[in-house]
């Protein structure tokens, strides 16, 4: 099971919980996992056609998996799969 | 037109605003109204985008009242260019600094701030600017004497930067000619100050503000109010007569047509900005004149991709 770590706007949808634990093999299969537990909550991380949102980055045990195998990237018992949006709030 | 230009400036805090205004034919262009499409360059700043305005004349006001004195170190929460700025003019003026950042922040904009002596903690980059605002609020209650916390957020010298530069001399370079202004809205502060200083010197302006159209958005620096802590600074009535929501993939295109079509490497930020203004034109017509911020560059942006996880706190 991975630990997914979900960013403050997306908490509305996991009632307030900061961390999800979730099964899967890769991380889309985690996603998948996280929207069973917690519906619409993919449609917001992804775009229509399946692929992560522009100005959202995922980390798996923090690296970018724009450059590892993408959501194809294996994830392993115990990882951690970050969902980090860009930066919101007044510089 | 820049201070830089025509004047032998005696520090880096006199290079800060009369920032160049450039007219955006391109977007006029598609507009196709005959309305007038303005940006204000405030990227032109020293520091790099239109923070300096406000970090400025927070620290000269709190120098001149007695808040900030010798021995404190300025600290406030950031996501990088009101850092800069505070990095810049402390530099100048012999303030230490300490900065609070989500640890997500650009690398470039992490290694500048370093490059000038600031010393930064990092908050949770799951929590976005609202949990560096709660970091240093706590790191501030601990020891309140050793601080000086100017919180953009709530300090009237930020929209004052604007009431006293931005408004005047968006005025003088459109002849008076202004019809609309739009901006996207962070610490509200370049909103507030330039609307107010339009509402109480060109009446006839409409103030629109601009915000991201969802709580999880790609308009880097920008809040989206009904998901946000508030900014104590943020009181629209009678100066904000509009808003419009702004889609991240909006702005982003917009982004990408200004560096191709005009020119012109800028932020998300400004590619909303300047997308917001685009709809304005759409729905005005001739002698519409209608002005935007360009908040900072492009480049301030390179390689968000990796932070350094022990350095979370």
């Amino acid at each position: 099971m991975a630990n997914v770590r979900i960013p403050t706007p997306l908490r509305k949808l996991t009632e307030g919980k900061e961390e999800v634990t979730c099964a899967g093999a890769t991380v889309r299969a985690v996603l998948d996992d996280l929207d069973r537990q917690h519906p619409g909550i993919k449609a917001r991380i992804c775009d229509d056609s399946g692929a992560v949102r522009k100005f959202i980055n995922l980390f798996a045990n923090d690296e970018d998996i724009r450059f590892l195998q993408n959501l194809d990237t294996p994830v392993a018992d115990r990882d951690e799969l970050s969902i980090v949006p860009a930066i919101a709030g007044g510089r | 037109m820049n201070t830089a230009i025509d004047v032998a400036a005696p520090s880096v805090l006199e290079l800060v605003g009369n920032t160049p205004l450039i007219r955006l034919r391109s977007v006029e262009a598609r507009a196709g109204t005959g309305a007038e499409v303005w940006a204000k360059c405030e990227f032109a700043n020293p520091g790099g985008s239109v923070k300096d305005r406000a970090a400025r004349q927070m620290i000269l006001d709190a120098m001149a009242d007695g808040r900030l004195t010798a021995g404190k170190t300025l600290i406030d929460s950031t996501s990088g260019n009101t850092g800069v700025a505070y990095s810049m003019i402390g530099a100048a003026l012999g303030v230490p600094v300490t900065l609070v950042m989500p640890a997500n922040v650009s690398a470039p904009r992490k290694n500048i701030t370093r490059a000038y002596g600031t010393e930064v903690i990092y908050s949770s980059e799951l929590e976005g600017s609202d949990g560096a605002i709660r970091m240093v609020r706590e790191i501030v209650a601990k020891d309140p004497d050793r601080w000086f916390f100017p919180d953009q957020y709530g300090n009237a010298s930020n929209p004052r930067a604007h009431y006293r530069g931005t408004g005047p001399e968006i005025a003088r370079q459109t002849g008076g000619r202004i019809t609309h202004f739009v901006t996207g809205i962070g610490t509200t502060g370049t909103l507030m100050g330039t609307g107010r200083y339009f509402k109480d010197h060109h009446p006839q302006v409409r103030v629109v503000a601009m915000q991201p159209d969802d709580a999880l958005h790609g308009l880097e620096g920008l809040k989206h109010l009904p998901s946000s802590i508030v900014p104590a600074i943020w009181r629209p009535d009678g100066i904000v007569d509009d808003t419009i929501w702004m889609p991240t993939d909006e702005g982003w295109e917009m982004s990408e047509d200004l560096v191709r079509h005009e020119g012109l490497f800028v932020g998300h930020s400004s590619g909303g900005n300047v997308a917001a203004a685009l709809r304005l034109a759409r729905g005005a017509g001739p002698g519409a004149v209608i002005v935007t911020i360009l908040c900072d560059r492009g480049d301030r942006y390179f390689a968000p991709l990796a932070w350094n996880r022990p350095t979370v706190y």
